[in-house]
This record gives structure tokens, sequence and C-alpha cells, in this order.
């Protein structure tokens, strides 16, 4: 942790006035986020620590409970066995196919809602988005099960098509996620749309662009950072959910069902930790990879 | 705008599609909640008003509901506490860890919900000893929130500058009647903001709710998703279902009353 009292001396010289605690600038800063900083601090950076460590713990076999001998057997587990393997590469591959979907569907949308809809319609346009966010998660991954049902509403629509429901599975898990974070992605997007100035767009047209080419080289690399911004949020939430596939994925496994039955009904809590262990670091990298971009100013 | 008139119509197109496809499952279902067949074949055989009747009188759900409405409050009320504070301690726009510390604000949000869940899980039960119950969801919900509240905050400090402050200090008041009468007053609409968005996030958590609520205490999502698979209270879960999609509606008009705009992108020049 960092101690902004380190900064007062520089912040003595031209000193705010006015505000809470204004006396001292560095006093001010460190005796605000004290509080927080103990909340997180405690409550949440000691809390992942704590996961790290007891994902280096062991376990008793009979009795179940956490033996604290340093191990890195559940480090090993995950590497050797290979339905682990498997099972944190699927969850990978999904998440990254979920936020494919996600991006490809909400730039044309943000597209319009920045640049072509009226003012009026545009609002509109945004709470229409913005709804479904606000309604239960987990009551839209159920929505979905009523949708894939056997002679549910996809199984009907799709009768005079020949299409039938894919069923409870992995497909129905990659729809449900990308239409769960499908808002997380239009809204960052749309905000980075909403900063491209129209002269750009008349620019390039005046260059000769067509709308197309003033899309791929113009608006694309533009709205690029807030593309990340919302791939991180579609990424991650796919990489953790045990939700959505519990209820549409049949007996599908994916990272967060193999924590959760460690939690629970397994009751292998080190396991659990060093499995979760995964998302983490696919984010940091991911993070990491994407520090560049700008994207994290978007978010 | 020079995005040409087939473009324009091929954009149009593809919105209303996809906006009809986001909500189709949610009218789903509502409609659902009438048909009378159990397992919801499509269409509907007849429509009844039963589950209604049976989930009014549902004491499971009406207990979680409470459960989740009082998590929900608690939580709002820390994080706008904890929220507020880091927002005000950052509206210096230079000074070493500031980066940290926003990063470490967003981690609990950023970070899968499973790893925090299984992170606040083993700290609690293993580490502190903690029986899980009431007092660990709203802990546990609280760390996630304080995000919003930080960043409505943030934003609108950063927007309003100091400038107000420092004429009321210039006119005598001291800090802490400057922050009652200038500060606090000018935060009002984003404190709303960001303890709505809180509120709401509270509200609908299951994945780390799932880790810190113990056996004996349900919010309504976990109601939801442990009464999900039984058969017979397929309907009654279905109902409470409609009723969560109904009054999502009102966040919305909430947010759209506070503060003239429902995102703040949506002002944005």
């Amino acid at each position: 942790m960092t101690s902004p009292a380190h900064t007062a001396p520089a912040r003595a010289k031209k000193p705010e006035r006015g505000s809470l605690l204004s006396r001292s600038g560095g006093l001010r800063t460190f005796v605000l986020l004290l509080p927080p900083m103990m909340w997180l601090g405690v409550a949440y950076l000691a809390a992942l620590a704590a996961l790290f460590i007891t994902s280096l713990w062991g376990q008793n076999d009979f009795t179940g409970d956490i033996e604290r001998i340093w191990t890195l057997d559940n480090y090993r587990q995950i590497w050797e066995i290979p339905v682990y393997r498997t099972i944190a590469f699927r969850t990978i591959g999904i998440a990254a196919l979920v936020t494919v979907i996600d991006a490809v569907l909400a730039f044309p949308i943000a597209l319009y809602m920045a640049k072509v809809a009226s003012p009026r319609v545009r609002r509109l346009l945004v709470i229409s988005v913005l709804m479904p966010l606000w309604a239960s998660y987990l009551v839209k991954a159920y929505a979905w099960r009523g949708m894939f049902s056997d002679g549910g509403v996809i199984d009907w629509l799709g009768k005079p098509f020949g299409i039938q429901s894919p069923g409870y599975g992995l497909a129905a898990t990659t729809i449900t996620l990308a239409y769960l974070w499908l808002p997380y992605m239009i809204l960052p997007v749309y905000a980075g749309l909403e900063r491209v100035p129209d002269s750009l767009f008349e620019a390039s047209g005046d260059l000769g662009a067509g709308a197309l080419t003033t899309i791929r080289r113009v608006v694309l690399p533009m709205a690029f950072p807030a593309i990340v911004a919302g791939s991180i949020f579609t990424f991650s939430l796919s990489l953790g959910d045990f939700i959505a596939v519990t209820i549409v994925g049949g007996a599908s496994q994916l990272i967060g069902t193999v924590v959760y039955t460690n939690v629970g009904v397994a009751n292998n809590l080190p396991f659990a930790a060093a499995y979760a262990t995964i998302p983490v670091v696919v984010m940091l990298v991911y993070l990491y990879a994407v520090r560049r971009t700008g994207a994290l100013e978007n978010l | 705008m020079t995005i040409d008139r087939r473009l324009k119509a091929v954009l149009r197109v593809f919105t209303g599609l996809v906006l009809v496809i986001v909500y189709t499952p949610l009218v789903l279902v509502f409609v659902n909640s009438f048909n009378v067949d159990r397992t919801f074949t499509w269409p509907p055989p007849g429509y009844t008003l039963d589950w209604w009747d049976l989930a009014i009188h549902s004491s499971g759900a009406r207990d979680a509901l409470v459960t989740s409405i009082e998590v929900a409050l608690l939580a709002t009320a820390i994080a706008l506490v904890l929220g507020t504070l880091a927002g005000l301690a950052l509206r210096r726009t230079r000074f070493f860890g500031r980066n940290v510390v926003s990063l470490l604000i967003i981690l609990p949000i950023a970070l899968p919900g499973i790893v925090t869940g299984i992170a606040l899980n083993n700290a609690f039960r293993t580490m502190l000893g903690l029986e899980l119950g009431f007092f660990t969801i709203v802990v546990a919900h609280a760390t996630f929130c304080i995000v919003t509240v930080f960043n409505n905050v943030q934003a609108r400090v950063q927007r309003l500058g100091p400038s107000l402050e420092q004429a009321s200090a210039d006119l005598g008041a001291g800090p802490f009647k400057t922050f009652r009468l200038v500060t606090f007053p000018m935060l009002r609409s984003a404190l709303l903001a960001g303890a709505l968005l809180a509120f709401g996030l509270s509200f609908d958590e299951i994945v780390v709710t799932t880790f810190t609520a113990g056996p004996d205490i349900q919010t309504l999502p976990i109601w939801i998703f442990q009464n999900l698979f039984r058969p017979n209270q397929a309907p009654v879960v279905n109902v409470v279902a409609a009723v969560l999609v109904l009054l999502s509606a009102v966040p919305i008009y909430l947010a759209q009353r506070l503060s003239g705009d429902v995102v703040n992108t949506s002002a944005a020049p």
C-alpha cells in the first residue's frame, strides 16, 4: 500500500483552500482515504491474499479439514488432470467467443445510437439498452431457459425453417452469456463513438472514402479503446460465471462450476482457491495486454 | 452526417432486430407467468392467474425479498460513505498512488465474481472463523458497491472544480460548514445516482452472495436459484421473475427524474 502522506510537503507549497480538511492537502487525502482503503485493504486485498495462500495448502482426504502444509499439489492437479485443463481452456474460449459476439453486435448499435439516431430516438435507445441491465441477471438467464426449452419459443419459431433449439448445453450458454453482457459492451462503445467528432466523417468523405471505408479506417480505430473497455467486462464476467451455465448449460462444466462444487459439495476449498486463480491470472494478463490501448481510461 | 442512406437503413434495421431479441426473453417470462402449463410449452395452452396468487402467498419469496432489501440498503449506506470519501480524496489530479487506489476500488468488480466470492468466503470462514450470515453478505456487497458511488462522486468533483468551495472558505466558512452548505449539495445528485446503482447491484447480485450467505439466509436471487429446478415451484419462480422484470423500470425512471440523464455519457456534448 502506498502512503499518500508522502506527498504532503509538495502540497504544502500550494495549499488548496476551502474544502474539507484543507489545512494540508496530503493529510486531507490521507484522512479521507483511510476508511475506504482500510475496508478494501482489510476486507478485500487481504482476502485475495488469503485465497492465494489457501490454494497452497492441502486437505486431509479423510476428515476434509484444511491442512496448513505448503504444497503445490492443487496446481499440479489442475495441470495434470486433463478434465481440469479442458474446462479451463473451454471457459476461456467461451469468454472470448462471447466477447467477439458482443463486439460485433454492439458496434453497429452504438454507431446508430451515437451518429444516426435523432436526440429523441437516442434517448429512447439508451433507455432500451439500460432497461435489461437493471432486470435481474438471474431472471435473464432464467428467461433463456424458457427460450431453449424443449417445445419452447425457439423450437416454435424455428419449426417452419426446420431449426431446432440447441437444447441446454455450451451453445445455449454462449448465447445466454452474450445476451447477458451485451449492454456492458454497447454502453462504452456508444460513449466512445459519441466522442468522435462528426467533422472526421465529413473529412473522410471529402477525401473520397465511402461509408464503409470511413468506418473501417476512421471510426473503428477510434472506437477501439472503447471496445476493449467493453471487452474487459464481457470477458471477465463470462470467465467467472457459474449461474448461466448451471441454468442453460445442462451438464456442461466451466471454471465457475468447478469452483462452486469444490467450495460446496466437494468441500475442497484449497483446490477451489487454486482453480479460481486461473480467471484472475487470465484477467491480469488481459488487463496488462490492453493497458496501452487507453481502454482503462474508458471504463 | 455523411453516413449514406443505405448504411443508415441497415444500422436501423439491425438495431431494431437486436432490441427485439433483447426483449423477447423478458416478455416471455412475463407471458409465461400466466401460462397454465407448468413446463411452459409454447404457445401457452391456456392462461391463469393461479401462479400469481401462489406467489403472493409464498412466504419464502417474501422473506427473501425483505432480506434482499435490507442487505441492499445497508451495503448502499456503507458504499456511500466509503465511496464519497475516496472520491473526494482523489479529486486532486496528481498524487502518488492515485492509480493504485483507483485500481483497488475497481478490482472487486473487475475480477470475476466467483473470485471475489470465494476469497471472501475463505477469509470469513477459514481466516476469521466467522459464521456466514446476514453480516457477511452486507460486507461483501458493500465491497463491490463502493465503485459505483466513487465513480459518480469523482466525475462530479472533477467537473465542478474547487472554486465554489474556495469561495465559501474565503467568505469565512469552516471546512465542515463548507462541506454541509457547498460540497454536499453539489454532490447530491451524483450521490443519488451512485446509491441507485449500488442498490441495484446489490439487489441483483448472486455470485458473491452464494459464497457469503450462510445456509439459513436467502436473498431473493438465492431463493430464485434454489427453487429454479424444483418442478412444483417453477411457476412461482416465474412470477417472481416477471415482477423483477417489471420492477427494473423503476430505477430507470428514478434515474431519469433525478439527474435528467440515465448515464453520464448521454448528456456529454
